[in-house]
């Protein structure tokens, strides 16, 4: 019983100090109002607002129904005309448009005579993502004009391709990033937490009345990691609740897997904000070490880019990446009600991750303490 | 050399007073003095009584809320150009670049006074000769040692020929010899026309100085010169020499006594200081043993200073009665062999060996940057030796279960509980962490804020507390599991005399009781406490032995009653140059 009352006054004083002082509430709560704020509304990968130059060489009336088209789609707002090449070079280059198209002279007469009509599209490379989904947007509307121009010829396009998406029908760009966010933001306060907090008490000396207290060091490790998980999972019901009801993102699967698959989550960054404090004797380096396996931890992750585009020794490498799991537990249980097999299949690599870093961390405690 | 009163007036202040944002009371309310040439003006207080203010204010580096201050005739604020050429200010932190080399620091103090060409060399030459530097212009400013620190950073306040000199505490972390030297140096200063102020809070520090400005907690205490404001106290501070075996319960009986105003051991002797008008009583009633003797002694400063705060704290420690007793049974309880640290090619603790037995006070004796702490964490298993063992109750720390550090109650040097706690969250959590819970548990952390008057703060953060009460939180805390053995690292350090007489009145009370006390210190006075002490100087112990022992072994004909400070330069100087 003994061993429970120490740890419990382990946490509460843990707690206290984390909850107490307004400042640090702050800093617990505003980095997540703020980025369930931001992030869905900056870090957007839709296409808005882009600028299109247009140069149609082309009287016909075909043409300036494909421009009308153009002109139409929500994703241009400014339609830039051009009267010449030299102009439409420049509209690039000058970045006032992210793509310009070029209609040559006789496109409406080759549509006409049933040809393939060809249209000329310059891209700024500078600003290859965006240009590339502009391109694709400008793609579709082109091909379905086509498909129109065939069906009132009377004869239908040799072959076409539809795209659904699946558990995100819309292709809702919030849909994708909020669950992704549930992931980052609790990695950032339990890591930051449980490297900070012992590196902050070896700097105040505090560390010291701990070891020569009957406390072990394991108990020490579990008083610093409950309150981090605690701290963890508020921090990730914050998120979850605005991304269900400000957002409406629709939440498909279990909580009790969602949360199930935090507590591993949760515990594989506790280990290894464990190791890293283990190895620091400053906050000065706890913090660094914190960010410097968060960079590439949330690089490696799939949420910036996806796994599988990555060469295949990377794609080995995100293996013991906790963040990388996690993120498709999240994904998978909010948007296509992943089954439990499935999480617990995605559960057991952070287990094992939880179990190296934490062991590990209470080897590295041992070792610098005796 | 001249008088007090009849020097040149380098420095006046009327009403000064100082508050900083966040603090509860001033750090200077409506101080008045004056500090002349000719003889060496202490400015005396405890920490935070309010002397690094009153310097910074006379060096212009602040502006006062109110009063007026006025340094060599000027207004520091306003003539601030006049001043800064003329006033040499020694800040307490080592003001210097560590990573600097000896002549580096002083090539880039000249460079920012505009100390150059010709004025430059001859000032160079004069003062490296003064310090007695020269021999370490190519070495690093952080591998001095706590002296020649100092020494570099007087050299470098005297850059450019300052009227006045404004040192604060130039005396911590030197060692007894290394002050002597500092100190001579400055009373030449002193005889070449300088205003020099030392700050100190050190009390037999202010008794060398030729007169002295008394602050505590920012208020004025005193002025004039140490003999005059020991004059009240001549013939009421007796010594009772050969008191018999329990010298800690007769004293406790003698401070509880109405003529008796404060106390203190001193080796075998009890020294108490008598009320105003109050006869000396018969060493008998106090149950003394049948020789003892009344022997008057010269009142010192430090006793002036507790009776001007009105005497020192009642002998009956209330902690001691709520400790349970503990058995003597003569044990070995701390025991060092042969140990020793090394870090780099340096030895902070150099092959130390010592016992102690159960219901002793152990002292380590030590200016700082001895290796007192060294040895401490090593002993308490929070540093690994590089040679040697250390054990408690015969068990290395480092390896031992949570059981035996159960019986351990420790103290850190530094501050070392939860600042952003309160006061009543650090007892709680520490009483927790030491298996006490429920009933107790509340028992004890009440008991605990009775005892060290914590209760006013007890919703207060801990950080906001002043630095004696922060003292007396980190004593509670490491004695509320009733420790069997009680480490204490400098536990009075930076502490009024008044609360460090009171860490004594419970020490001694829980040693009564049994518990098993090691102590390191730097007051020498402190030692006197102490069943044993060990002299520990530059990583050594240089001597062992009862604190009587240690004195007359270095009496002599011309010194027969030699303090403490006396027997360690002796003992350390017979060190270093083997006769």
């Amino acid at each position: 019983m003994n061993f429970f009352h120490r740890i419990r006054a382990l946490v509460v004083k843990e707690l206290q100090s984390v909850v107490g002082s307004p400042s640090s509430r702050t800093l617990l709560i505003m980095p997540v109002i703020l980025q369930t704020l931001l992030f869905p509304n900056a870090a957007t990968l839709e296409v808005k607002n882009a600028s299109i130059a247009i140069y149609n060489r082309d009287t016909g009336e075909t043409a300036n129904e494909l421009v009308q088209r153009f002109a139409q789609c929500d994703a241009f707002t400014e339609v830039i005309p051009i009267h010449s090449q030299a102009a439409l070079d420049d509209s690039i280059e000058s970045q006032q448009a992210m793509l310009a198209v070029s209609i040559p002279e006789d496109f409406s007469r080759q549509v006409a005579n049933g040809e393939t009509g060809a249209v000329q599209v310059l891209l700024d490379g500078r600003r290859s993502n965006g240009a590339q989904i502009a391109m694709s947007y400008l793609q579709q509307i082109t091909e379905n004009f086509m498909k129109e121009r065939a069906a009132e010829k009377g004869h239908a396009m040799p072959s076409e391709t539809i795209t659904r998406y699946w558990f995100n029908p819309n292709l809702d760009f919030k849909n994708f990033l909020l669950p992704n966010l549930v992931a980052i933001i609790t990695t950032i306060g339990a890591l930051i937490l449980t490297a900070l907090s012992v590196a902050r008490e070896r700097e105040q000396g505090t560390f010291d009345q701990l070891l020569v207290s009957p406390l072990t060091p394991e108990m020490v490790m579990i008083g610093k990691g409950v309150p981090a998980m605690l701290v963890a999972f508020f921090q990730a019901t914050l998120i979850l609740c605005a991304a269900v009801f400000i957002y409406h993102v629709p939440f498909r699967g279990s909580l009790f897997l969602l949360y199930s698959g935090m507590f591993f989550y949760s515990l594989s960054l506790v280990g290894v904000g464990l190791l890293i404090s283990s190895v620091c004797n400053t906050q000065q380096q706890a913090f660094l070490g914190a960010f410097s396996f968060m960079m590439p931890a949330m690089m490696l992750s799939g949420f910036a880019s996806p796994v599988e585009n990555m060469p295949k020794w990377l794609q080995n490498l995100t293996w013991p990446n906790p963040v990388r799991h996690f993120v498709e537990i999240v994904k998978e249980v909010f948007l296509k009600d992943a089954s439990a097999e499935r999480v617990f299949h995605l559960i057991l690599p952070l287990a094992l991750i939880s179990a190296c870093t934490i062991g590990c961390a209470s080897i590295m405690f041992r070792k610098k303490t005796a | 050399m001249p008088d007090a009163a009849t020097g040149e007036v380098v420095i006046r202040f009327e009403g000064v007073t100082k508050t900083f944002k966040g603090m509860e009371s001033p750090a200077l309310e409506s101080v008045t003095g004056e500090m002349r040439t000719g003889v060496i003006t202490g400015l005396v207080g405890p920490d935070g009584a309010g002397k690094t203010t009153l310097l910074r204010l006379i060096a212009g580096l602040m502006e006062p809320d109110s009063g007026k201050i006025e340094t060599l005739g000027y207004d520091p604020i306003v003539n601030a150009g006049a001043i800064r050429g003329e006033v040499g200010y020694m800040p307490q932190k080592f003001g210097l670049y560590e990573d600097l080399t000896v002549m580096e620091n002083l090539t880039l103090q000249a460079d920012l006074r505009h100390v150059t060409g010709k004025e430059r060399e001859e000032s160079f030459e004069r003062l490296l000769t003064f310090t007695d530097l020269k021999r370490f212009t190519g070495r690093f400013a952080g591998k001095l040692s706590g002296g020649m620190k100092q020494k570099l950073g007087l050299a470098c306040a005297l850059l450019g020929k300052p009227k006045l000199l404004l040192l604060d505490e130039p005396g911590v972390g030197v060692d007894p010899i290394s002050r002597r030297e500092l100190w001579g140096m400055v009373e030449d200063l002193v005889n070449q026309g300088i205003g020099v102020v030392w700050s100190t809070a050190y009390l037999d520090e202010a008794e060398l100085c030729g007169t002295t400005v008394v602050l505590n907690e920012g208020k004025l205490l005193f002025t004039g010169t140490p003999r005059e404001i020991a004059e009240p106290l001549v013939g009421r501070c007796l010594q009772l020499r050969e008191p018999g075996e329990k010298k800690r319960r007769l004293l406790t009986k003698a401070l509880s006594r109405p003529e008796v105003s404060d106390g203190t051991i001193q080796g075998h002797s009890l020294r108490l200081t008598f009320r105003k008008g109050c006869e000396r009583f018969d060493p008998k009633e106090i149950g003394a043993a049948d020789g003892a003797e009344w022997v008057e002694v010269k009142p010192r400063f430090e006793d002036a200073f507790i009776d001007l705060l009105g005497g020192g704290p009642s002998g009956e420690s209330v902690l001691a009665a709520h400790t349970h007793q503990i058995d003597q049974d003569g044990a070995t309880v701390i025991e060092a062999t042969h140990l020793t640290k090394q870090f780099g090619d340096f030895k902070a603790t150099d092959d130390v060996t010592f016992q102690v037995t159960r219901g002793e006070i152990y002292g380590l004796l030590g200016p700082n940057g001895a290796g007192k702490s060294t040895t401490f964490k090593m002993m308490c298993g929070l540093l690994v030796p590089t040679g040697g063992t250390a054990k408690v109750v015969g068990l290395d720390l480092r390896h031992s279960g949570s059981q035996a550090r159960q019986k351990l109650g420790y103290m850190a040097q530094k501050f070392s509980l939860y600042g952003n706690l309160s006061v009543m969250e650090n007892l709680e959590f520490f009483s927790g962490i030491y298996g006490l819970t429920g009933k107790r548990q509340r028992e004890k952390t009440t008991e605990m804020a009775e005892i060290f008057h914590l209760k006013p703060f007890l919703n207060a953060k801990t950080d906001s507390l002043s630095l004696g009460y922060k003292q007396r939180l980190a004593l509670a805390c490491s004695v509320m599991h009733e420790p069997d053995i009680l480490f204490l690292d400098e536990p009075t350090s930076g502490v009024d005399p008044v609360t460090r007489r009171e860490f004594w009145t419970h020490i001694n009370g829980l040693v009564e009781r049994g518990v098993t006390v090691m102590v390191t210190t730097h007051f020498m006075d402190e030692a006197e406490y102490c069943d044993r002490i060990g002299l520990v100087f530059r990583g050594q112990l240089i001597a062992n032995g009862t604190p009587d022992e240690l004195k007359e072994s270095v009496a002599t004909q011309e010194n027969p009653d030699p303090t403490m400070e006396d027997a360690f330069i002796e003992l350390v100087t017979g060190k270093e140059e083997p006769k």
